[in-house]
């Protein structure tokens, strides 16, 4: 188990490495958000309720993650570099995992802006909606990953992983904005927990099929 | 291996008698066994019927023209591709095996230094620093070890691949081309090292077999 974790902390801190020297994703991500935020302020009416704010925000989460997720595994095909780790004995679900874990810590870098860029154009940021965008992230990048391994096989990639992966992140905008604007947030945080919990076991078990014949 | 004959070998389509070797109890030695190998691209057939036997410690060059099927079979060997047709049978695990392709499998934003060591670290080579350092050393490479790799030149970047792929010491060295991109010394290099493999098993495919021609032990020219 030691020797797992060591293999996926050693496979986020290479993606993590390459990003800072890079800057290919988590610059374009936080452009993304901010400009988003930006023009949903703008687009919506001035009487707009917070339910419609909270709305925007996890629209804008959820595409600003997009670009994080169609870029997991380009370099990786591109460079040829996914025969490397796949060839390399470690399980191949710790790559998926070394991969999960870079992801979710280029949305903390994304959301550590956007959420007080939504405190300042539209509402304060609550103890659920930190709750709720944490949980979400692990459901984002645990089952995006997966995805985004899949599509980036593909020449039309940049297209289908939205295919695949916004129909299958829609209990998380449900989870997420309920958390945020309903009486009783444990009741959607206890939901998005769930999904996390099921979409990463599927997507730890099944991720060695992507990758391989 | 028994001596395949030279119309088969010509042919591409059968190197070594399997069959025999198995009846004479000498499948423990093999560490690559192949009956009725294809393997097809969509409609398009790029390897069919290859029987293969080879042996531990042997040496096998696969030689023939572009599109012929070398790079193909070697991913087979690895597992990067399974077979479509026939039955493959590779007696190392994925621990001791070496593969060097067409594509070095390396960082570009990473050092030399720093892929090495996320190799060694992955492959869970015992004394890792000494070994990167060993083979950096070997290889020309040590002044070069904090640059990263897209500041390299082809043949470094070929240099560097082949210090991944020996990185673990493989029993199953894959090599598609090796000699690609390397200068003479390198290629001297390179060519040491496949003279003394030192018990290890290499498969090597390459069109301009000249300089390791006489090290092969066995020979299958695809065409």
């Amino acid at each position: 188990m030691t020797g797992y974790l060591a293999d996926a902390a050693a496979l986020a801190r290479k993606d993590l490495i390459v990003e800072l020297r890079t800057r290919d994703t988590v610059p374009a991500m936080l452009l993304f958000v901010v400009a988003a935020l930006v023009v949903f302020h703008f687009a919506l009416p001035a009487e707009s309720s917070r339910l419609a704010a909270s709305g925007m925000l996890w629209i804008a989460l959820l595409f600003t993650a997009l670009l994080a997720l169609v870029r997991a595994f380009v370099g990786e095909r591109d460079q040829g570099t996914l025969d490397g780790l796949v060839l390399a004995p470690c399980d191949r679900s710790a790559i998926w995992l070394g991969k999960t874990l870079s992801v979710l810590a280029f949305l903390l870098f994304a959301e550590a802006v956007a959420l007080p860029a939504f405190a300042l154009f539209y509402e304060d940021v609550t103890w659920e909606l930190v709750a709720g965008v944490a949980l979400a992230n692990v459901g984002i990048a645990t089952v995006g990953t997966l995805l985004g391994a899949m599509a980036a096989a593909a020449r039309a990639r940049e297209l289908l992983l939205p295919l695949l992966f916004l129909p299958v992140a829609i209990p998380l905008v449900v989870g997420g904005v309920g958390a945020t604007v309903d009486d009783d947030p444990g009741r959607y945080l206890a939901f998005l927990g769930l999904y996390d919990l099921i979409f990463a076991i599927l997507s730890w078990a099944s991720f060695e099929y992507v990758v391989t014949e | 291996m028994s001596a395949p004959d030279a119309d088969t070998i010509a042919s591409g389509r059968r190197l070594g008698v399997p069959e025999q070797a198995d009846a004479d109890g000498e499948g423990a030695r093999r560490i690559i066994r192949a009956r009725g190998l294809g393997r097809r691209f969509g409609d398009r057939p790029v390897l069919s019927g290859l029987d293969i036997a080879l042996d531990r410690g042997g040496f096998l060059l696969v030689t023939g023209p572009n599109g012929s099927g070398k790079s193909t079979l070697l991913r087979l060997f690895a597992g990067l591709l399974a077979p479509t047709a026939g039955e493959l049978e590779v007696r190392s695990d994925r621990r001791r095996l070496g593969f060097l392709g067409h594509e070095p499998l390396l960082y570009r934003e990473l050092t030399a230094l720093e892929n090495l060591d996320l190799y060694g670290r992955l492959y869970r080579v015992p004394e890792r620093r000494e070994r990167i350092g060993m083979l950096l050393e070997r290889f020309g490479l040590w002044d070069a070890r904090g640059a990263t790799v897209s500041t390299f030149s082809r043949g470094m970047v070929q240099r560097l691949a082949l210090c991944r792929t020996l990185l673990h010491d493989p029993e199953l060295l894959l090599m598609d081309e090796p000699f690609s991109g390397l200068d003479s010394d390198g290629a001297d290099l390179l060519q040491a090292e496949l003279a003394d493999p030192g018990g290890r098993t290499l498969v090597v495919a390459s069109h301009q077999p000249e300089r390791i021609e006489t090290l092969a032990t066995e020979r299958l020219a695809l065409a």
